[in-house]
């Protein structure tokens, strides 16, 4: 099937927050702490600007708590004495014209006391750095398994490694806004954003305002890939407040130097590997320490260390294994949900110790591989035992044949002999990803799901999942087709309006199409009993019952509801981080070739082969499409994309030295499905969404140590940091 | 226009363009971008801005025929001339991009549309250029490119029905 909405989108029909009519509207802006941290002193709003003209807002607008309520409540709506981090939102402002908004934001000006802030998350605060319990630590998590020390004591070889990742900054190519309006007693807000009841939960608690007066809907959302996870429960809380003291439709739309400067990013990373391995390369030991820079305020630092430390280890087996994990304050702009959520920088750190550890031994980084991935029986480093029948060596060998890795590796030998001014490599990652929430998340989401049979004979899917690019709408429309024998056109797929849906959870951790889509065959199941209809009923029957139903009952509708149940035999202690961390996992393997030139440093992916077993795959266009561009978001985390920071602040805060790949910098990437089935997810699907951000940064600079005899540590890779590292031994003069 | 009608970016002034094959005059001031006045000015919300500052193509149009970035382009500079969006495309044509998946979240997709099909209209230019070299002004953060560049190719190999 063809994506859904793809033919409003190519002809610019679909409309976006930024689109939609709206009339009699106010625009709204943002005033922003200049200083990373201390005490405001002053908000002095200058002469040259007629404020009658405008709408006002600070902290003591703010009807309930003033706090953007997340996992915890210690992120102001808006700052009222300390900031925290620059970009921190102290006032808004409203008024009709753009740029009049503008001049306004700039004559307000905002006087900080300063304090020492933290802009190092490496190192051990000072006293007067303090600012999160005793030592900045948002969380500290630890996974043990075995006996690490008496197996690193005991082991023929031990190799350690020390490896740093930069932050990222999504670039959904459509920036954040939202729209805020009352409907009578209603407050409804419209815009982009990736889970419409975060919003509404933020909504409720800090406006104090009771559900059935609020109402959320996601507009078409032009990517998100977690930068639209939390972030837009602050537009819709700032533009709810400008329309409440307006009584007028509020519009707030970032531009790109905000988006980029204000809102989330990856969390930079730092990981330390000590690894114990016999001489012929079986695992022993991993001892792996995980330190993440979690910015200014909590947000989903402490889940996004949980992902990135239950990955650390990788898809091997390993009888001793400790993952330390910490996440810290720093005075940065809060770090956030982004594809993949902590694991693309621990797996980067393994996948990249993996070589160096092949390399220590002498040995095949294959071999290296080959011997330790995780068999069917064997456990993870939480201890879950993985019988999903999925053959990873062959996911290892599909990926090899397909690179055609040793002819390759042959072919880059004569290659690098013969080229005076270019070196040629080829790197590989094995790798996994766990689908849906961590632990016992789903189960606490209880998330549910409707599909309601409509007096025409269709049937309406409800779920508060949204489409931003990745294709729930064509998905879900296939899920609930199939289960109940109808044409896609038959099945509509409700809004993501909170009036409308039930709340189904959050579009993110690569769980919509395996747990939603689950849910959606259930409540297909369920509806035909509502609807009184034989639980083998299919097609035109199905269809013709539905219309028989209303016919029988006007002024109704039958609805079919499945709720999330845990499945049986997945335990999980949140106290010892034991057990089944995840329903199941996604298993990649990937291959990158590049050539270095010597001259300038930079590195280009001459090719990229990406195979991986998600189970079946519901729409293989729409997959590939989805693994591709998840590729290409890791190239340029491995090669282009670094945030230069100057006080806290990104001093790179735009799309002409924030560079992310165009279609002249990558290759086409070759991409192959194995299909294991996964029983419990939608027709055997299981989440691949953040699969691809894990495997293309090691597999390039693992590339990279291969051309060059170099092991760089850090991405990005860029010219820069690699001509630091390496001195190729050519000068301008060659 | 004046001196005056520069500094004050209030003033609004009359022109008038070919817009989309119909003339169509329209209210701007000196400061309006192109991008402001087909989106707000026109109504014409099919062009998106992306970045504003001319690297992300997202808000390309054709002018006199050549594609440009309309967040770089004074309105007042489009008088008397040939402005084309994605709003004049015919949708009978777009088939390949549905069908190679050129398209995924949709906010680089117009912008991408009327570069593309500049290249369709153009395919002497591929004796020279590759596609991925015509098409990297126009940044895409979903598709990883290969659907765009599989569209691009299914296009002009069938002719391309020049436009």
């Amino acid at each position: 099937m063809q994506r859904r909405e793809g033919l409003a989108k190519l002809t610019g029909r679909e409309r976006y927050v930024d689109d939609l009519p709206l009339d009699d509207f106010l625009w709204g802006a943002t005033v922003r702490s200049p200083a990373p941290r201390g005490r405001i002193t002053a908000v002095r709003f200058g002469p040259a600007v007629d404020w009658g003209e405008f709408v006002v807002v600070d902290h003591r607008d703010v009807p309930g708590p003033n706090c953007v309520a997340l996992i915890e409540t210690d992120q102001p709506v808006l700052a009222a004495d300390r900031v925290r981090h620059v970009h921190e939102p102290v006032v808004l402002l409203a008024h009709r014209s753009r740029s009049a908004l503008r001049r306004a934001v700039a004559a307000v000006e905002i006087t900080v006391a300063a304090e020492t802030p933290v802009l190092d998350f490496r190192a051990a605060p000072r006293p007067e750095q303090v600012q999160y319990g005793a030592d900045n630590v948002f969380k500290h998590l630890r996974i043990e398994k075995g006996d690490v020390e008496r197996a690193l004591a005991a082991a023929p070889v031990v190799v350690e490694g020390t490896y740093e990742t930069g932050a990222q900054e999504h670039v959904y190519l459509e920036t954040q806004g939202m729209v805020a309006r009352l409907e009578g007693d209603v407050l409804v807000l419209e815009g982009s954003m990736q889970c419409p009841y975060y919003v509404l939960k933020a909504l409720t608690h800090a406006l104090d305002r009771d559900v059935t007066r609020l109402r959320v809907i996601q507009a078409p959302t032009g990517g998100g890939f977690g930068g639209k996870e939390e972030y837009p429960s602050h537009l819709a809380l700032h533009a709810a407040l400008l329309a409440l003291k307006a009584r007028r439709p509020v519009k707030i739309v970032y531009d790109r130097a905000e988006d980029m400067a204000a809102t989330t990013k990856r969390h930079p990373a730092r990981i330390r590997h000590r690894t114990g391995v016999t001489r012929d390369g079986r695992l022993l030991a991993q001892d792996i320490a995980v330190l993440m820079d979690g910015g200014a305020y909590v947000t989903l630092s402490p889940v996004v260390l949980s992902r990135g430390i239950i990955h650390a280890a990788g898809p091997y087996a390993c009888d001793h294994v400790r993952i330390d994990g910490r996440t810290v304050l720093t005075n940065a702009v809060p770090f956030g949900a982004f594809r993949g959520f902590g694991a693309p920088q621990t797996l980067f750190a393994l996948e990249r110790h993996m070589d160096v550890v092949a390399r220590t031994l002498g040995i095949d980084p294959v071999d290296l591989r080959r011997r330790n991935l995780l068999r069917d029986g064997q456990s993870t480093a939480t201890g879950q035992v993985i019988r999903d029948g999925a053959d990873r060596e062959a996911v290892l060998d599909h990926a090899l044949t397909l690179s055609a890795w040793s002819e390759k590796r042959d072919a880059h030998r004569i290659f690098n002999a013969g080229d005076p001014v270019r070196r040629r490599g080829i790197g590989l990652a094995t790798f996994f990803h766990g689908a849906g929430f961590t632990g016992g998340g789903e189960t606490a989401l209880r998330s549910r799901v409707h599909v309601a049979g409509l007096a025409d004979g269709r049937v309406e899917v409800r779920t508060a999942n949204i489409e931003m690019g990745q294709g729930t709408l064509t998905v879900f429309t296939q899920i609930a087709a199939a289960r109940l024998g109808l044409a896609p056109a038959d099945v509509v797929i409700a809004p993501a309006d909170t009036a409308r849906v039930p709340n189904s959870g959050p579009t993110v951790a690569s769980r919509t199409t395996m747990i939603v889509g689950g849910l959606i065959e259930r409540a297909c199941d369920d509806l035909r009993r509502a609807a009184g209809l034989a639980p083998d009923t299919m097609g035109a029957a199905l269809g013709a019952g539905l219309v028989r139903w209303h016919d029988r009952h006007p002024g109704s509708e039958p609805v079919g509801v499945a709720e999330y149940e845990r499945p049986p035999g997945v335990a999980w202690d949140d106290a010892t981080y034991r057990g089944d961390a995840y329903g199941t996992f996604a298993w990649g393997a990937y291959v990158a070739e590049v050539e270095v030139d010597l001259r300038t440093c930079a590195t280009r992916v001459l090719d990229f082969v990406a195979v991986q077993d998600a189970g079946c795959i519901i729409n293989e266009a729409l997959a590939r499409g989805q693994i591709q561009g998840g590729v290409v978001q890791g190239i340029g985390w491995a090669l282009l994309e670094e945030c230069r920071w100057a006080d806290g602040a990104m001093a790179n805060a735009q799309l002409t030295n924030y560079l992310i790949p165009t279609a002249a910098d990558v290759p086409p990437i070759r991409v192959a499905f194995r299909e294991t089935p996964y029983p419990l997810g939608a027709q055997g699907a299981k989440g691949m969404g953040e699969l691809p951000l894990d495997g293309p940064a090691p597999a390039i600079v693992n590339a990279i140590a291969d051309a060059l005899g170099v092991e760089p540590t850090e991405i990005p890779v860029t010219p820069e940091r690699l001509m630091a590292i390496a001195d190729l031994g050519l000068r301008i003069a060659d | 226009m004046s001196e005056s009608a520069i500094h004050n970016p209030q003033s609004a002034m009359s022109i008038t363009m070919r817009l989309n094959g119909v003339e169509v005059s329209v209210s701007v001031s000196a400061a309006d971008r192109l991008l402001d006045t087909l989106r707000e000015g026109l109504g014409l919300t099919g062009t998106k801005e992306g970045c504003g500052e001319g690297e992300c193509g997202a808000c390309t149009v054709w002018l006199d025929g050549l594609p440009v970035c309309a967040c770089l382009v004074p309105a007042y500079q489009a008088r008397g001339r040939r402005v084309d969006t994605v709003e004049g495309i015919d949708a009978a044509t777009l088939s390949p991009y549905l069908e190679s998946g050129a398209t995924q979240c949709g906010a680089c997709t117009p912008g991408v549309v009327m570069t593309a099909e500049w290249i369709r209209a153009h395919q002497d230019l591929l004796a020279t250029h590759s596609i991925r070299e015509l098409m990297a002004g126009n940044l895409c953060r979903c598709t990883g490119y290969d659907g765009i560049v599989d569209a691009i190719e299914r296009a002009t190999a069938d002719g391309g029905r020049p436009r």
